[in-house]
């Protein structure tokens, strides 16, 4: 009896995850183009990132973010609003002063941490 | 890798020291025009040592080799040198009462008398500010304060007073002098827009990198060169016109030309590059 509704709960994980994979996918290039778009994350301006040009240097290149942000939601948090973390942060507070929406967030969220 | 990591650590220490934002009203109570001078002017030459002192007037400029030559390319036929020849001719038009500018100013080279803190009219008083002073005065119409003929009038002012050092005088007697310097002070530290950006920000520790392609100018000489003929707006305008287009790309709502807040700021800002050479009408990306 415990085995087999173990089994169902699988199978329902299974069929119920294979659409959200695909679904990461177009997410996370939905975030690459929130990201590099000017008047959206315009995150080259300060940073570099694979497969972006012209990129500013005004901040660090965003590579090894799961090394550097092992939490996915520590990221979020960061791009939410840094100066919660650091008073004198420079990054624009995103998602605290609207500048992109929460779901525009979680797409460059997405994105970011496949850099 | 630890000189950057020493510079961003010294860069905020020295935004904490100066930041006059709220709950830091003890430090307020003790800006001292005289230090901040000394550890703004610290600040920048060490970060920039390779500079010459004078080169500070020069902006971006004097960081780069590559942007200094194509710089020159554009100062061998420098784009505002229209606005010198029109201002000119201003000055020497009288106006309709018979007076002229002459009578306001006596001669054309005053611009390092500017900005400066005016007992009577308990107000900073910019150059352009004294120009339409010097016309409603004698009948004639204030002039717009971006662009138009108000630049052309400064540009020649600028041209003839080249070489005068900034000397920006906040008279200890005057607290009316320390007040508005505080604010102007505190209108650069301050973060303000949707994109929360401090004047500071870009312009003392960033100062030198680049968004995407452009460089960021440092605050020490920026005030040396006005009015500016920019490429960005093909045109030649004023100071205050800069000041607004920087609000609004950290997307705030700008202040009015030569209202209260900008003339503050000026008033702060030009005092950051006493002791550098007047070097205007000057050009910039």
């Amino acid at each position: 009896m415990k085995f087999s509704s173990l089994s169902l709960l699988l199978v329902v994980a299974c069929v119920g995850f294979a659409p959200l994979a695909q679904a990461d996918d177009a997410m996370i290039e939905e975030g690459r183009q929130i990201a590099f778009d000017r008047k959206k994350g315009n995150c080259l301006s300060c940073h570099s990132i694979a497969g972006g040009e012209v990129p500013g240097t005004i901040s660090v290149p965003l590579i090894a973010m799961q090394a550097r942000f092992p939490d996915k939601e520590v990221l979020r948090q960061n791009v939410w609003d840094q100066t919660q973390f650091r008073p004198h942060a420079m990054m624009p507070p995103f998602g605290k002063h609207q500048i992109l929406t929460e779901e525009e967030i979680d797409k460059i969220v997405e994105f970011i941490h496949t850099l | 890798m630890i000189s950057r990591k020493v510079l961003a650590w010294s860069a905020s220490l020295l935004l904490a020291g100066l930041a006059a934002n709220a709950g830091a009203e003890s430090l307020d109570a003790d800006v001292s025009p005289k230090k901040d001078l000394e550890a703004i002017q610290k600040f920048f030459t060490e970060k920039f040592p390779e500079i010459a002192w004078e080169d500070f007037a020069n902006g971006t400029y004097a960081l780069n080799e590559a942007w200094y030559e194509n710089w020159l390319l554009i100062e061998e036929f420098p784009p505002y040198e229209i606005a010198i020849a029109n201002g000119e001719e201003m000055w020497n038009t009288p106006f309709a009462n018979g007076k002229s500018y002459a009578d306001c100013f006596g001669e054309p080279g005053v611009q390092h008398h500017y900005p400066r803190w005016d007992k009577e009219q308990g107000q900073v008083v910019t150059l352009a500010l004294a120009i339409n002073q010097c016309r409603e005065a004698n009948g004639e119409e204030p002039l717009k304060y971006k662009k138009g003929p108000i630049v052309d009038i400064l540009a020649y002012m600028a041209y003839e007073s080249r070489g005068q050092i900034i000397n920006v005088v906040v008279p200890e007697d005057e607290p009316g002098a320390l007040e508005a310097y505080k604010k102007g002070r505190e209108f650069y530290f301050t973060r303000r827009g949707q994109l929360n950006f401090a004047c500071a920000h870009c312009h003392f520790s960033m100062a030198g990198r680049t968004l995407r392609t452009e460089p960021l100018s440092p605050a020490l000489g920026q005030a040396t060169g006005w009015p500016v003929y920019r490429s960005k707006w093909g045109a030649i305008g004023t100071l205050h016109r800069r000041y607004t287009g920087c609000n609004k790309q950290v997307r705030a709502k700008p202040f009015e030309a030569q209202g209260e807040e900008y003339r503050n700021l000026e008033y702060f800002h030009t005092h950051m590059s006493n002791g550098l050479p007047l070097n205007g009408p000057a050009a910039r990306k």
